[in-house]
């Protein structure tokens, strides 16, 4: 068994990456994550990575084009801000069917916003983000340990799916210090990477590329997207329960604030009410079927974010008219981060 | 018999999209011949960029990524990193180069990334219908500048060669023109240079080709390529602007 260490959640998601086989960091600095290009500048000479300081967001994400297409394990990380910068490069990444991993240790907005978590980029992280109709895989770490296990998914992810997949995490998750096992990489088949320029050599032309002009060329590549993001949605859901089986209101939280939701869902349990948890951890896809499944037992659902309401429009699709849906929400600031005792008296008044 | 004139290798035998007198044709060829004359087709990545240009897998045959518009210069930074022993080229047009893309080569410039950029300067966004460029000469009439670029309102057109030649990774920088047998001859040699330059991993260079564009300019070849000579080539000077080697010997 690996040993326990004591560490950051974005140090902990470098350490992911360095055990999924990533060797190709390109980042701009950015609170707050910047713990990420720190680790990896430190450690990657030492293992022949190549780490490069990006003059710019954009410079960043377009290196991880450029060595995602040569079919090596590459990543950037950054903040909101700076995500929202990315989106073009992750459009394109999207639309050539690139693999890469994207970290966002996300922050508050609109605008320069602030550095406290926030989830206001729920809506930016799972419906496409950039221009083009197209998804990318999005996963919700709630803890130190998830950091880094889902570091480690999000390349295999990428990988299956030749897509871009985005950490999303928060200055909470990001920051904190709690116990880490670095489990090995797990082992899994993946396809080979015949797409990847390598200089031809004696073989078939190859070209990495997003324009499609040709009459039926452009439609059929959407399709054939399409398709992919629909075989995500039926393999590659996760989530979590607690206390759901005899629920008879069902908590939806994601990231940061479950770990409060979970508190206070504890508390609720001390005090006699019959509440649960449902924590999606893939955010795209979204897991519909067991959320559908934990809600039709529950009949009553309280959604609880750090933004005004972003998942609960996913909530409410999925768990129908029939089921009504209660949504509370702490749009991001200094001082808005909920306390357990809040979430708690949230809860009490919407248990029937 | 003796074959003195071949497509090139790294080209593909088909007809391109190019317009009329368009020198892309041209510059095409030089830099297929220069990557010939080194033998590096089989290792070579060349990165498209967003503009007339963008058809260069069509063309080349050779591996091929296709960056957004600018961002060729930090797509070839990532290709070169993950695969340092690839010939990787940038061919790029002034609006993607010296306006949108203007932070990505700087930085992958002054990086010194092992690269060599192919700029093309005919003073105007080709594939968008001859809008106003940063590389467009003062007066000049674009769909955008209707009365003349004006030097108060809209600035002066930019030297990228000179420009880039000031940074401390650039290791080779020259201005061609491909408007007449000499330049042709000229430009070849120049394209080789700066091949060789990475060919010995010796760091970045560039080259800039001052090219015609007559759909867009509104004239035939003929007096598309006197442009070039009356009015681009007193303003972006022909020469090699660095050169460390030949500079360092000096």
């Amino acid at each position: 068994m690996s040993k326990r260490l004591f560490v950051k959640g974005n140090e902990a998601a470098a350490m992911g990456a360095i055990e999924a086989g990533c060797r190709y960091y390109f980042g701009y600095p950015i609170t707050p994550q910047s713990d990420i290009p720190e680790y990896l500048s430190r450690e990657f000479p030492a293992l022949s990575g190549e780490f490069i300081q990006a003059e710019s967001e954009v410079g960043a994400i377009n290196m991880l084009l450029g060595a995602s297409a040569c079919g090596v394990r590459a990543m950037t990380s950054s903040s909101s801000p700076g995500i929202s910068l990315k989106q073009e490069g992750i459009s394109y990444m999207a639309g050539a069917e690139l693999p890469g991993v994207i970290i966002n240790i996300s922050r508050s907005g609109p605008g320069l916003g602030g550095i406290d978590a926030s989830q206001s980029d729920y809506f930016q992280s799972v419906k496409g983000g950039g221009h083009g109709g197209y998804r990318i895989g999005v996963l919700a770490p709630n803890s130190v340990q998830e950091m880094y296990d889902l570091t480690m998914l999000a390349f295999d992810l990428a990988d299956r799916y030749r897509t871009p997949v985005m950490v999303l995490g928060d200055s909470v998750i990001g920051q904190m210090k709690e116990a880490l096992v670095p489990n090995p990489r797990p082992v899994c088949t993946l396809p080979e990477k015949g797409w990847a320029v390598r200089g031809k050599g004696d073989g078939e032309q190859r070209v990495v590329k997003s324009l499609f002009l040709g009459d039926g060329e452009l439609e059929a590549h959407n399709w054939s997207l399409y398709a992919k993001y629909q075989e995500m949605k039926e393999k590659e859901c996760l989530s979590e329960e607690f206390q759901t089986d005899d629920a008879t209101l069902l908590v939806t939280a994601f990231g940061s604030v479950a770990r409060i939701a979970h508190t206070a869902v504890t508390m609720a349990r001390e005090a006699g009410l019959k509440v649960g948890l449902f924590r999606p951890i893939t955010l795209f896809p979204f897991p519909e079927q067991a959320l559908a499944q934990a809600a039709g037992r529950a009949g009553r659902v309280l959604d609880i974010e750090l933004n005004t309401g972003q998942m609960v429009e996913d909530v409410r699709l999925t768990v129908g008219a029939g089921i009504p849906v209660a949504f509370y929400g702490r749009p991001p600031g200094a001082g808005s981060l909920p306390s357990p005792e809040e979430l708690f008296e949230v809860i009490k008044k919407h248990y029937v | 018999m003796q074959q003195v004139f071949a497509r090139p290798q790294s080209l593909k035998d088909v007809q391109t999209h190019f317009c009329p007198g368009c020198h892309h044709g041209t510059v095409h060829r030089l830099v297929a011949e220069a990557l010939d004359q080194f033998g590096v087709q089989d290792r070579t990545i060349g990165v498209a960029s967003v503009g007339c240009s963008v058809f260069l897998y069509g063309y080349f045959d050779i591996d091929v990524v296709e960056a957004p518009h600018g961002r060729a210069p930090a797509v070839a930074t990532g290709v070169k990193r993950a695969k340092p022993e690839s010939f990787v080229f940038t061919y790029q047009g002034d609006g993607d180069l010296a306006a949108i893309g203007t932070a990505e080569i700087i930085h992958a410039a002054n990086r010194g990334e092992d690269i060599t950029v192919i700029f093309v300067n005919n003073t105007t966004y080709g594939m968008t219908g001859g809008q106003m460029a940063p590389t467009t000469l003062v007066g000049q009439k674009t769909s955008t500048s209707p009365y003349g670029r004006d030097k108060k309102k809209d600035g002066s057109p930019i030297r990228m060669a000179e420009l880039l030649a000031q940074l401390g990774g650039v290791a080779y920088s020259a201005r061609v023109a491909v408007d007449s047998p000499k330049h042709v001859l000229e430009a070849k040699k120049i394209i080789k240079r700066a091949f060789q330059y990475q060919v010995e991993g010796k760091g970045f260079s560039f080259v800039e080709v001052l090219a015609s564009c007559p759909t867009n300019w509104g004239v035939s070849p003929l007096v598309a390529n006197a442009r070039i000579a009356e009015e681009l080539i007193p303003y972006f000077p022909l020469g090699v602007v660095r050169d460390d080697e030949r500079d360092n010997e000096a």
